[in-house]
């Protein structure tokens, strides 16, 4: 009996050294550097899922690494989950596409130096049939407006990110209050409510990038679209970064931060997302170098309006 | 950090693909091996603490002991989610373990995952000591032994079930996805390598993209993987016991 005791302590005690073994490599491999700069850091960044599903942030990311030797953490969330990760410290850059809740979030002192970095625009997607007849509508508004009329169903983010902000301002715009069996909150990310959306041959409200990135898997056809190809201002979207305010949160690692928002408004930040493809289309168009100056990215909008000079 | 060593060489090894694989052997073995890192250290951590807890339990009488019972049964079916968040706000650098850096890191997804794993394997050993014949307990006793070489005597009797009870733990963590997706973030480097992507992540990943044929495929591996958990698992139960069966 006392030689098996032995014998369960001796694999007890084995079992713990070994669990805290790996602890320590852990910790030790993150604390390693000792180089001079931002060497061996880690960024995290919290971001939309369309930036990251569609594979530019690995595009981006790539080469920003490489020159500097640092770690980006990209966290793919949408854009409010984005923001209230920061909110609480716990990311260093967002780049996220809701303009009132990016201003929402600078007013409120968590971010600082925000710039525009690339735009793409939204479609309204829906099956073939298309039983609303959106089909070549000029007007989102309208667009909405008819789904709304004939009870379509329509699937909705539902999740407070930046597609879910437009296709708010979208119903409101249309003088809809949108409700009923009809209209489905699916709670989920761009692809989900996609795939959804696809299943149930349901309209959606979309980024061209995700759509165009996943249109060879879905059953889904563009029937009203964005600025790019001429459709209505109302539907574009605009990408930003913004750091975090490193005197509201003293952890964030702010010098990483602002390097990473001045590699990818660079030139050649700015040249990788004009270049990245998906299915041979262009995902992003890069709107951070501009000859005239636009103070408005620096600022919430409308700022200069009430500052009353 | 040796495993991941190991694991690499394994990968070059596999670097001559027999079949058209649909994913980079990197990207798919580092998403393994933070999958089994973080399940197998939190379940091994949480069997250290669950069997002793479960013996002091299980052996002595007090007042609200059926109550601590089932406060261990109901803490098996609590929602992983709910988990995550918890863990997710300590953690957070607004939290009371903010100090430590530990939101978006495999040790924040192996804390919830040992919040998870402890309820079922405390339960089940629970169950399985309470049923080793009290005579048992009792001619441990008499031959002499101490209070430990009795509670020894009792884990081997129970070894089964205790062997069940990490299974079941180890089944909840690794097979789970909601937790370990708010405390992990389900990072991958932009080279491809897995930060905190577990199996499970990566299939929410594909599938949130409509690429079901790629999330069944890690689907399957994951499958295969927790089949060899189990078969050494219990390999390494008879091998000790030597030609004892079953009870």
């Amino acid at each position: 009996m006392p030689i098996q005791r032995r014998a369960f302590l001796a694999a007890a005690g084995t079992a713990a050294t070994a669990g805290l073994a790996g602890c320590t490599g852990v910790l030790g491999g993150s604390s390693s550097g000792g180089e001079a700069g931002v060497s061996g850091e880690t960024l995290t960044l919290t971001t939309t899922t369309s930036t990251y599903d569609t594979g530019l942030l690995d595009a981006l990311n790539q080469p920003f690494q490489e020159m500097y030797g640092v770690t980006v953490d990209a966290v793919a969330q949408g854009t409010g989950a984005a923001l209230q990760t920061a909110r609480d410290g716990d990311s260093d850059l967002v780049m996220v596409h809701a303009r009132s809740l990016e201003d929402e979030f600078m007013r409120e002192g968590y971010g600082v130096n925000r710039r525009d970095l690339m735009f793409n625009d939204f479609v309204v997607v829906g099956p073939d049939s298309d039983p609303a007849g959106i089909q070549g509508s000029d007007a989102a508004t309208d667009a909405f407006a008819a789904i709304a009329e004939s009870e379509s169903t329509f699937v909705s983010r539902g999740d407070n990110s930046g597609t879910h902000t437009k296709e708010k301002i979208v119903w409101s715009e249309a003088g809809v209050d949108p409700g009923g069996n009809w209209y489905r909150e699916a709670g989920a990310g761009m692809g989900d409510v996609l795939n959804q959306a696809s299943e149930s041959g349901a309209y959606t409200l979309a980024d061209r990038g995700t759509f165009l990135s996943m249109q060879s898997n879905i059953e889904l056809s563009i029937l009203v679209q964005g600025p790019i190809e001429g459709g209505p201002e109302l539907l574009a979207n605009p990408y930003g970064v913004i750091a975090v305010n490193p005197a509201v949160h003293d952890n964030v690692n702010y010098d990483l931060a602002m390097a990473y928002i001045g590699y990818v408004t660079s030139p050649q930040g700015q040249e990788v997302i004009e270049e990245y493809t998906a299915n041979g289309e262009q995902l992003f168009f890069p709107r951070a170098l501009s000859e005239d100056p636009d103070f408005q990215q620096y600022v919430p909008e409308g700022w200069s309006g009430e500052s009353n000079d | 950090m040796l495993p991941f060593d190991a694991l690499a060489v394994v990968a070059d090894a596999a670097a001559v693909p027999v079949v058209e694989f649909p994913f980079e052997s990197r990207y798919l073995l580092s998403t393994i091996y933070v999958s089994l890192y973080v399940s197998v250290t939190a379940v091994a951590l949480s069997t250290l603490a669950s069997v002793p807890l479960a013996i002091g339990v299980g052996f002595s009488e007090f007042r609200g002991k059926r109550f601590v019972t089932s406060v261990i049964n109901t803490g098996m079916g609590f929602p992983s989610v709910v988990v995550g968040l918890l863990v997710l706000v300590t953690v957070s650098s607004q939290g009371p373990l903010g100090q430590f850096d530990l939101v978006f890191t495999k040790q924040a997804m192996i804390i919830s995952q040992f919040v998870l794993a402890t309820p079922p394997i405390t339960g089940i050993t629970l169950a399985a000591v309470t049923g080793v014949r009290e005579d048992v307990r009792d001619a441990a006793f008499a031959l002499g032994g101490t209070r430990a070489d009795v509670a020894l005597t009792v884990v081997k009797e129970a070894r089964y079930g205790i062997a069940t009870a990490v299974l079941a733990g180890f089944g909840r963590a690794i097979s789970e996805v909601g937790s370990v997706l708010i405390v992990g973030g389900n990072i991958a480097g932009a080279n491809g390598v897995s930060k905190t992507r577990t199996l499970t992540t990566a299939i929410r990943l594909e599938a949130r993209q409509g690429r079901y044929e790629l999330a069944l495929v890690l689907g399957a591996v994951l499958v295969a993987v927790v089949l060899v958990v189990n078969a050494v698992v219990v390999r390494l139960g008879d091998s000790k016991t030597a030609g004892g069966g079953l009870r």
